[in-house]
């Protein structure tokens, strides 16, 4: 091995371990001051507490503010998913003019500045009438889920066997029957991944939220308010810590599903090959 | 075999624009026949099966099943079941769920549905493997359980598409035995779609055979491998020596032809035979050609000379120039008298029968 390529073999997983300590370190911050004594985020340790803990449930706006994103997460996942079941299906099974473009597009709010989405989305929604809420808030999010929505679909949907239905039918099912005995159950890991990813994406958004939400505060905006105050920070430290710890689990759920739902179909499809 | 017409297809045609996957196909199958729709991809033999099925709908014509007329019916409607290519088995669904999946919408009750679906998989000779899950099942089980679920409906018609394509070549030999042998005993019509001559003719009561979406030829195995009404048919079932002829007198029955090679020969005048002038083609099978060991001249031979030799354990294709021919006659012979230590070069004498010298349309 040459020595160009030997300090390479060495450097390499230094440089990876690196990388990994950046992007990790200050999220890993955020639990460790959330308990600590003293309200100020700083080494060494003060102490261990879980008082800012206990404070949370005793905030009346935190709670109006959490139980506003849960609604907007969960109407927003539904809304998306059902977008999103009907366009991975058209992008699975039919081939149609402009289906390219079509795909991009769909895709495209993923790399789009979400600030620009956000202000366009302000001024159409305003001059339609409609008047800031959590409504517009959700159709907000429901932009920004699709894409990812649709991308967790397409990856179920893919390999489904088209003679599965049609076996379905020879065997004398309804198309409502087929439906119901054959897609959907082979579906339903790919449809929870779905619901998870957008719930995680609406719950942890800020930038829709702030703009579309006029006088209804999600969580995230409700965290952005309280960092104007000092002696808050712990608080915000300690709903930080606890909406980091919803995500990835329901991130590593959602992925599961996911993996499952193309386990499921590859079965099938691989057989052909 | 009772003489009941089970499927009848009345010039029936698929077009998708321009393209006819389906040409005007008219064709009887009868009840409790074996019947092959045998052709290379793309010829429509899929096409016809999927429309019988009724997942696909004709064009033009119309399709009855035991005397009812199938247009408008819908597949989840037909007195037909299918066994996919890709087998089709529901991936979420254990083995025993499988097999009773069509039988749920009949509401048998608990008692009996079991009763015919440990029925279905012992015919399948999958007994006692309700529990396992279908996707741990290997390609033969999975042909089996498709067979199952069909079977336990109990058709009037069984569609089966290239059924044995997905198996090695021992495992589809042993198939094709049993398949055959199931048929025999449930007494259901089988229309089994192939591209495997060998297949067809090994399982068939009868063979349609197709090109391009049009049917070619229908007959029994025997006759279609026999009597090729012609080349393209002959020539996709197997090894076929095609000799030039001059016709010398003709009528409605039989020709008589001076060929290159094998003499005057009078022969039965294929059904769609249409010479152009006075040429004609004549067909010998390669193993209808039999080396002359002893010294007797007979009436019925060519003499040539071995110009290649090929071993195939239990037999041997030898390349014979014939003098007066165009071509080289292709020979299979058996090795029991020698024929695989001819040497090149060597004058051999080829009998024959005349008989086994067919006419057939270009």
């Amino acid at each position: 091995m040459s020595l160009p390529r030997r300090l390479l073999a060495n450097w390499l997983p230094a440089y990876a371990a690196l990388f990994v300590l950046f992007l990790y370190l200050p999220v890993m911050l955020l639990p460790i001051f959330s308990v600590n004594l003293s309200a100020t985020p700083k080494f060494p340790l003060t102490g261990l507490t879980l008082k800012w803990y206990e404070g949370l449930p005793k905030t009346p706006a935190l709670l109006d503010a959490a139980w506003n994103s849960l609604i907007v997460g969960v109407s927003a996942a539904v809304l998306a998913t059902v977008l999103g079941i009907c366009a991975a299906r058209a992008v699975t099974r039919y081939r149609f003019r402009g289906q390219r473009a079509m795909n991009g597009l769909i895709m495209a709010p993923l790399v789009m500045p979400e600030i620009i989405v956000a202000v366009s989305l302000l001024i159409v929604l305003l001059s339609a009438g409609l008047s800031l809420s959590l409504l517009t808030v959700t159709l907000g999010h429901v932009l920004i889920c699709v894409p990812y929505s649709i991308s967790v679909l397409i990856s179920g949907f893919e390999g489904f066997d088209r003679s599965l239905e049609e076996a379905s039918a020879d065997l004398g099912e309804t198309t409502a029957g087929t439906f119901r005995r054959v897609t959907l159950p082979m579906m339903t890991p790919a449809i929870i991944s779905s619901l998870l990813v957008s719930f995680t994406i609406s719950l942890d958004d800020f930038i829709m939220a702030f703009f579309l939400g006029g006088n209804d505060v999600t969580l995230p905006v409700y965290v952005w308010g309280q960092l104007r105050f000092a002696a808050k920070l712990p608080s915000v430290l300690a709903l930080g810590t606890l909406l980091l710890v919803a995500s990835m689990v329901l991130l590593t759920v959602a992925e599961i599903m996911r993996r499952r739902a193309a386990a499921r179909t590859q079965t099938t499809g691989g057989l052909l090959a | 075999m009772p003489e009941r017409t089970m499927i009848q297809i009345d010039d029936v045609t698929k077009s998708y624009g321009d393209f006819h996957a389906l040409d005007h196909a008219t064709l009887t199958i009868k009840e409790g026949e074996f019947f092959s729709l045998l052709g290379p991809s793309g010829c429509g033999k899929t096409t016809l099966l999927r429309m019988i099925a009724g997942l696909d709908q004709p064009t033009s014509g119309s399709i009855s099943i035991d005397g009812q007329p199938m247009d408008g019916i819908p597949a989840n409607a037909r007195p037909t079941n299918m066994v996919f290519q890709s087998y089709a088995i529901f991936p979420h669904l254990k083995v025993g769920e499988n097999v009773a999946y069509g039988l749920k919408r009949l509401k048998l009750g608990a008692v009996e549905e079991k009763r015919r679906v440990t029925e279905a998989l012992e015919m399948v000779s999958l007994a006692g493997l309700d529990n396992r899950g279908a996707t741990e099942l290997s390609g033969g089980q999975r042909q089996r359980v498709a067979l199952a679920r069909a079977l336990v409906m109990r058709p009037k018609v069984l569609l089966l598409d290239e059924p044995l394509s997905a198996l090695d070549k021992k495992l589809r030999e042993q198939m094709q035995v049993e398949l055959r042998r199931l048929q025999q005993a449930v007494g259901i019509t089988f229309i089994l779609v192939t591209h495997d001559q060998y297949e067809a003719l090994a399982m068939s009561d009868r063979i349609a055979v197709m090109f391009g979406g049009r049917i070619a030829q229908i007959a029994s195995p025997k006759e279609i491998y026999q009597r090729p009404v012609n080349r393209q048919v002959a020539d996709f079932l197997g090894g076929m020596n095609f000799v030039k002829a001059e016709i010398v007198e003709e009528n409605g029955q039989s020709i008589t032809v001076d060929t290159q090679g094998f003499g005057r020969v009078k022969t039965e005048r294929p059904p769609a035979f249409a010479p152009a002038g006075r040429s004609a083609t004549l067909g010998i099978r390669p193993e209808r050609l039999r080396v002359r060991w002893d010294d007797a001249t007979a009436k019925h031979e060519v003499k040539g000379t071995v110009i290649e030799r090929h071993y195939f354990g239990e037999i041997t294709h030898l390349l014979v120039e014939i003098p007066g021919m165009e071509k080289p006659l292709s020979v299979t012979e058996t090795n029991d008298f020698g024929a695989d230590d001819l040497p090149l070069g060597a004058t051999i004498r080829l009998g024959y029968d005349p008989d086994a010298l067919v006419a057939m349309a270009e």
